[in-house]
């Protein structure tokens, strides 16, 4: 059985986000003002397993070893 | 002696950096594909600059969970050299060989440009050969050069002289205008604990020689082989 994990990736409250700050510019460009703007990376992870706290656990660990630098990163894992 | 440059598919600065440390310096250097991986030991290990992995994901991160990482991170941990330049620098954040990241540049644009440094140490095995600072001329050429570090640990880092390079104005001042990415304090150089890792974004191979605009850099590589002289 499949069960699918949605994981986000954001910039840690206070970090800077210069693609974030590029877009901003770019959206004035087009006349929309923005008070904030944040990017995030999104991965769809089919994980081969029947229960979804073990899928909850993989993606964790997937995130805490490679798909995070904690450094900078937080994530969510969302269990579709 | 013997360094060896560790090649990863996407790297580019490879060659300059064999170049500078056999031809410019004299020293013994092996080309290592991480696919074979070592098969003798090193003095030094340097991973060079380039874009390993089409810098997916992170700039870094993917080279960092090859398995001759695990063998680069055991020759450190021995106390062996290990110099990561721009992209190498990138991996060996990544492998959390020094604290902090380099990540995306304040303004986000690749750079390509001639950098002043100052020299914050001038002790470590890769700096010895310079004077606390001296202010010295090395390109930087990258996208993701921006080093960040958790609340308190760039300025930890300088207080230990773990910090080798910051980016600083003509005259040797570090101010907000000579600090060309926004990385925390101007640093663009980090010692692990030991100082025998070096982690830096500007490329010492590119100025090696005077014929290229500036040999600045070469006292890094002679610092290095002074110290492994030491060491034998």
């Amino acid at each position: 059985m499949t069960i699918n994990v949605q994981i986000t990736i954001s910039l840690k409250e206070g970090m800077l986000d210069p693609e974030a700050r590029a877009i901003q510019h770019a959206l004035a460009n087009l006349g929309y003002a923005t008070e904030t703007l944040a990017t995030a990376r999104v991965f769809q992870v089919g994980l081969d397993t029947d229960s979804a706290e073990e899928a909850e656990r993989m993606a964790t660990e997937m995130c805490d070893r490679l798909l995070a630098n904690p450094v900078i990163h937080s994530y969510e894992i969302e269990v579709i | 002696m013997r360094f060896a440059v560790l090649q990863f598919g996407g790297s580019n600065c490879d060659n300059d950096a064999q170049h500078v440390i056999e031809d410019v310096c004299g020293v013994d250097c092996d080309l290592v594909w991480y696919k074979e991986g070592f098969s003798r030991s090193y003095d030094a290990i340097v991973i060079p600059g380039g874009f390993s992995y089409g810098d997916y994901l992170r700039a870094g991160a993917i080279a960092t969970r090859t398995p001759v990482m695990q063998d680069v991170r055991q020759h450190a941990a021995a106390g062996g050299l290990v110099l990561g330049i721009c992209n190498g620098a990138q991996i060996g954040a990544e492998s959390r060989m020094v604290p902090g990241v380099f990540t995306t540049n304040e303004y986000p644009k690749f750079i390509c440009e001639w950098a002043h440094l100052v020299v914050e140490n001038d002790t470590s095995p890769f700096t010895s050969q310079y004077r606390k600072g001296e202010v010295i001329r090395i390109p930087i050429a990258h996208k993701e050069g921006r080093y960040v570090a958790e609340a308190g640990v760039a300025e930890q880092l300088l207080d230990e002289g773990r910090v080798a390079f910051r980016f600083c104005d003509a005259s040797g001042v570090c101010t907000p205008e000579s600090n060309p990415n926004g990385s925390a304090l101007n640093i663009t150089g980090v010692l692990s604990e030991d100082q025998n890792v070096l982690l830096m974004m500007p490329h010492p191979e590119r100025a090696s020689e005077a014929v290229l605009g500036s040999d600045d850099g070469k006292k890094l590589f002679d610092s290095m082989i002074k110290y492994c002289e030491r060491r034998e």
